[in-house]
């Protein structure tokens, strides 16, 4: 039988959840990395023992960390425990935390300033990473999307990261502006079925998407409709909260924006609103059924000043139809008294054949339904704030 | 020998507990010292200072002897104290969040 196991980053570190594919018993492990906001953990694909994680910290900066063998244990790439950690020559050995913003002559020329909440021209400043995507198939070569926005990547298992340059430099740079949280890269995906095609969503620029492997980049915005700015239909400036993609249909992208849900039939040429009957269309996460590809989760929040469910019921919707038509699921899940928000990438699906739906809240509750948003039941119910959820399936 | 006391989080990811020592060869600065930290605890790079413009973060500073010296000329000798190893030197989390 297969076996699940999840990854959930907090506010105070890291938990693994395991449990095999009746998913009714769990085993947690951690706090890892205690003490530390853990914003994302993500495992590759090609190697799923292989889990790379993003640590941060006001006070510290950025650490990457990275196991080998399923979570059991960490290190920083570059610098494995009891290994020396310097080369003979006296240099150390990778540089694993290290983000820096491509300023060179050639590349980095263009990439200066970025717009502040007020407009005034701000350079960029790193900050943090928010979004690990490992490569789908290769175990060293992995992205980080990070604050302030740009795209990093590694090709040697996180001992070093190079920005992607393209994506800052493509020309709308100096119109960005943070949103709420932070002017962050918090959507990677890497398209399955070409694979020079990689999109990225920004709060608050828009989604973009590369045709060559991350070198040229572009906005795909058309469509989106965002009140708050000067221009509603602006190539960039939009609010996009969180992407999705179906593997089987690569050209399909579902978006929850700051208010709308959207589709995109055409790999984010264009966009429609299918928010449709939900009871309001602001929310973080979305995320797309695992065996069918017009399957949809949302997690209404009430906005803008509150980020919590409407009349603290903690409902997710869903939808069968791509869009338009949502239903609520609530059996298992409180329908009085939450008042929990649902961060972007705090939801996640597992590959089994009854596909398993995964969600953390903000306050410490991570809950599963093992059979697509029917039933729901809390894996742990006291976490710290919850940052990320991710879920592997294992053989 | 210097004497380094670091925050629990950083002994965390140097993989040491308790004080850790350093040999410093010439003039005994803040400078130095955090150059030798970072060479030899190549992992700590980037979590006091900043990697490209070596600034100190934020919400970290340094004490010598009882004195705060993190407003300091990085380059200013430390008290001798320090440089002998009779005193430790501290890298602190400033004390925030409440």
């Amino acid at each position: 039988m297969s076996n699940v196991r999840v990854l959930v980053g907090t506010r105070k570190g890291a938990f693994i959840l395991s449990s095999d594919g009746k998913r009714e018993k769990w085993d947690v492990s951690g706090p890892h990395f205690a003490g530390w906001e853990l914003y994302h953990l993500k495992g590759s694909p090609a190697d799923p023992n292989r889990i790379y994680a993003s640590q941060t910290s006001g006070w510290f900066g950025q650490v990457i960390q990275r196991s080998d063998d399923g979570g059991k244990t960490w290190f920083q790439p570059g610098t494995p425990a009891g290994e020396p950690t310097t080369n003979p020559q006296g240099m150390p050995i990778g540089e694993s935390n290290k983000f820096v913003y491509d300023d060179s002559p050639e590349t980095g020329k263009p990439l200066t300033t970025h717009q502040w909440y007020d407009g005034t021209a701000k350079p960029w400043v790193f900050k943090r990473v928010w979004h690990i995507e490992p490569s789908l198939d290769d175990p060293d070569t992995v992205y980080a999307g990070v604050e302030d926005a740009a795209l990093f990547k590694s090709t040697n298992g996180g001992q070093t990261w190079a920005e992607l340059p393209g994506l800052r430099g493509h020309g709308t740079g100096a119109q960005w502006q943070p949103g709420a949280g932070g002017m962050c890269l918090h959507t990677i995906i890497l398209d399955p079925k070409n694979r020079d095609r990689i999109f990225i969503a920004i709060s608050a620029a828009g989604a973009f998407r590369s045709d060559d492997g991350g070198t040229t980049w572009k906005p795909i915005n058309k469509g989106l409709h965002s009140q708050y700015i000067p221009d509603p239909t602006a190539e960039v400036g939009h609010c996009v909260h969180h992407v999705a993609q179906h593997p089987s249909n690569a050209n399909l992208l579902f978006m929850q924006k700051h208010w709308d849900v959207m589709r995109s039939d055409d790999a984010g040429d264009s966009w429609q609103e299918v928010s449709g009957n939900l009871p309001t269309d602001f929310g973080f996460v979305i995320d797309v059924h695992a065996h069918e590809p017009e399957t949809i989760y949302v997690v209404p929040i009430k906005s803008d000043g509150e980020h919590y469910p409407l009349d603290g019921k903690l409902r997710v919707y869903r939808s069968r139809s791509g869009g338009n038509e949502w239903e609520p699921l609530t059996k298992g899940l409180p329908q009085n008294n939450c008042y929990v928000n649902v961060l972007r990438d705090a939801m996640a699906i597992d590959k089994l054949d009854s596909c398993g739906v995964y969600f953390g809240t903000t306050g410490g509750q991570v809950y599963v339904s093992p059979d697509g948003g029917d039933n729901w039941a809390p894996i742990v119910r006291d976490l710290p704030a919850v940052l990320s959820v991710e879920v592997q399936t294992l053989p | 020998m210097i004497r380094i006391v670091m925050p629990a989080h950083l002994r965390t990811l140097a993989a040491v507990s308790g004080e850790v020592t350093l040999e410093i060869e010439g003039e005994v600065t803040r400078q130095a010292i955090l150059d030798g930290l970072e060479k030899r605890y190549p992992m700590l790079r980037g979590t006091i200072r900043e990697h490209v413009s070596r600034e100190r973060r934020p919400f970290l500073r340094f004490f010598a002897c009882g004195e705060d010296v993190t407003h300091k000329d990085p380059n200013a000798p430390l008290p001798p104290e320090i440089a002998s190893g009779a005193e430790p030197f501290y890298v602190i989390g400033a004390i925030a969040g409440g």
